[in-house]
């Protein structure tokens, strides 16, 4: 076991970068998992579709399977490939989100409630964008 | 003429790697160039092509942030206190995105990709040394200091007001194009704010995620994320920025950052003249 790890524990002031290596370490860790994910969805997509016609010249707007978080998990279920791709880039969008989570927890360990309420402002408005316009369950 | 799935994932996969590479190594921001390189040469229809921009911005900015974290420049309060206007810009713009007809979203692409490209060629402004403390900034704590030659040097952040309110527009703008919007945090951060320019390039970098998430979830609820054209799109992005944070050019990157500039000028005047003219 290293030995800062068996110091005992000191109650020692949450510092602003100790909270940014942990924020910056979780962000690469959620982009890496989403992008694992993707690739997982990329290759059964591409095995059963790899040579079909592209058409993205006229929008149509994606299936309900592909906009709600209901019909995300569901395609999934049913073992698609683009359900599957969808899901790792919900997982990404999700990864700032919970960067802000965590800043909450960081700041409210230091006693900054001005930065508190700051940080709720910003995830109210992440929320409302995320199940507030129509994509919730 | 037509792809392949098989031969669309791979070429789309490919330039948005090169993208993403030269957009890391000139600080440009690769995602730019991505949906006028989607609309003029693959077809893909503006919407699709936010949708899709708009994905591998998040995946730039959080993968990037863990290296930019250790450097110890980003200003975490700056940053979250900024994402209030930031994240209200981008509930704004992707609210105008699903509204305005797709020229008049090809006429302000064109616009900032012409802006972006201007600025790039500017010398970036300097902050200045020693100002004296503002009381709105001091009373928000956003003050700090960051790595120097000299050990750490102290910053006085200003015009908390202005710099605000450009950071709206810097969201509504990233809401409404699906891209970073580094040119307008350019002028926001360092020109108003006159915070020292690896803080707010770290600290830029840190809030595009955050920004970025809050329009994503109405693309995607509006079916504007497609998996078949993101996919491609994000890897490839994310894949081109990581290795380009790796690779440390220094001589090389000037000439590179004109060629890029280039590039972002001529897409830009291609799509003002298609939105002009209708062809979108």
């Amino acid at each position: 076991m290293p030995a800062h790890l068996l110091k005992p524990f000191q109650p020692q002031p949450w510092r602003d970068r100790r909270i940014e290596i942990i924020l910056g370490n979780a962000l690469r860790a959620g982009v890496l998992l989403s992008a694992a994910v993707v690739l997982c969805g990329a290759c059964i997509y591409l095995v059963r579709h790899a040579h079909e016609p592209t058409d993205y010249r006229v929008f149509r707007g994606e299936p309900s399977e592909y906009r709600t978080i209901s019909g995300v998990i569901q395609s999934v279920l049913n073992g698609r490939g683009r359900g599957i791709i969808q899901l790792g880039l919900l997982l990404l969008i999700a990864t700032p989100i919970a960067r802000v989570v965590l800043s909450i927890v960081g700041f409210a360990i230091e006693r900054d409630r001005m930065y508190v309420a700051f940080t709720l402002i910003v995830l109210a408005v992440l929320l409302y964008s995320l199940l507030g316009s129509g994509i919730g369950l | 003429m037509t792809f392949t799935i098989l031969e669309f994932t791979v070429i789309v996969a490919i330039v948005s790697f090169v993208a993403g590479l030269l957009g890391s190594l000139t600080g440009l921001g690769g995602g730019v160039v991505l949906v006028p390189l989607l609309t003029t040469f693959f077809h893909v229809d503006i919407r699709y092509a936010i949708g899709a921009s708009l994905v591998s911005v998040i995946a730039t900015s959080s993968g990037a942030a863990a290296s930019y974290v250790k450097e110890g420049f980003s200003n975490i309060r700056i940053g979250m206190f900024l994402e209030i206007a930031t994240t209200f810009g981008a509930l704004l713009g992707a609210f105008l995105a699903t509204r305005i007809p797709t020229s008049a979203l090809a006429i302000i692409f064109g616009a900032v990709l012409l802006y972006s490209a201007f600025l790039s060629r500017k010398p970036r402004p300097q902050a200045q040394r020693n100002l004296p403390p503002d009381p709105l900034a001091t009373r928000l704590r956003l003050n700090g200091s960051f790595p120097d030659e000299e050990g750490q040097r102290p910053y006085n952040v200003q015009s908390v007001p202005a710099g605000f309110s450009l950071m709206f527009g810097a969201g509504a703008l990233s809401g409404m194009l699906g891209i970073g919007s580094g040119a307008v945090k350019v002028l926001a951060m360092d020109q108003a704010m006159q915070i020292p320019f690896k803080v707010s390039t770290t600290t830029s970098n840190f809030m595009i995620g955050v920004t970025a998430a809050a329009s994503a979830g109405i693309y995607l609820s509006r079916g504007y994320v497609d998996p078949g054209l993101s996919m491609p799109v994000m890897l490839g992005v994310l894949g081109g920025s990581l290795l380009g944070s790796r690779i440390l050019v220094k001589a090389e990157t000037q000439s590179l950052r004109l060629v890029f500039a280039i590039v972002i000028l001529v897409l830009g005047l291609q799509m003002l003249y298609k939105g002009i003219w209708g062809t979108i």
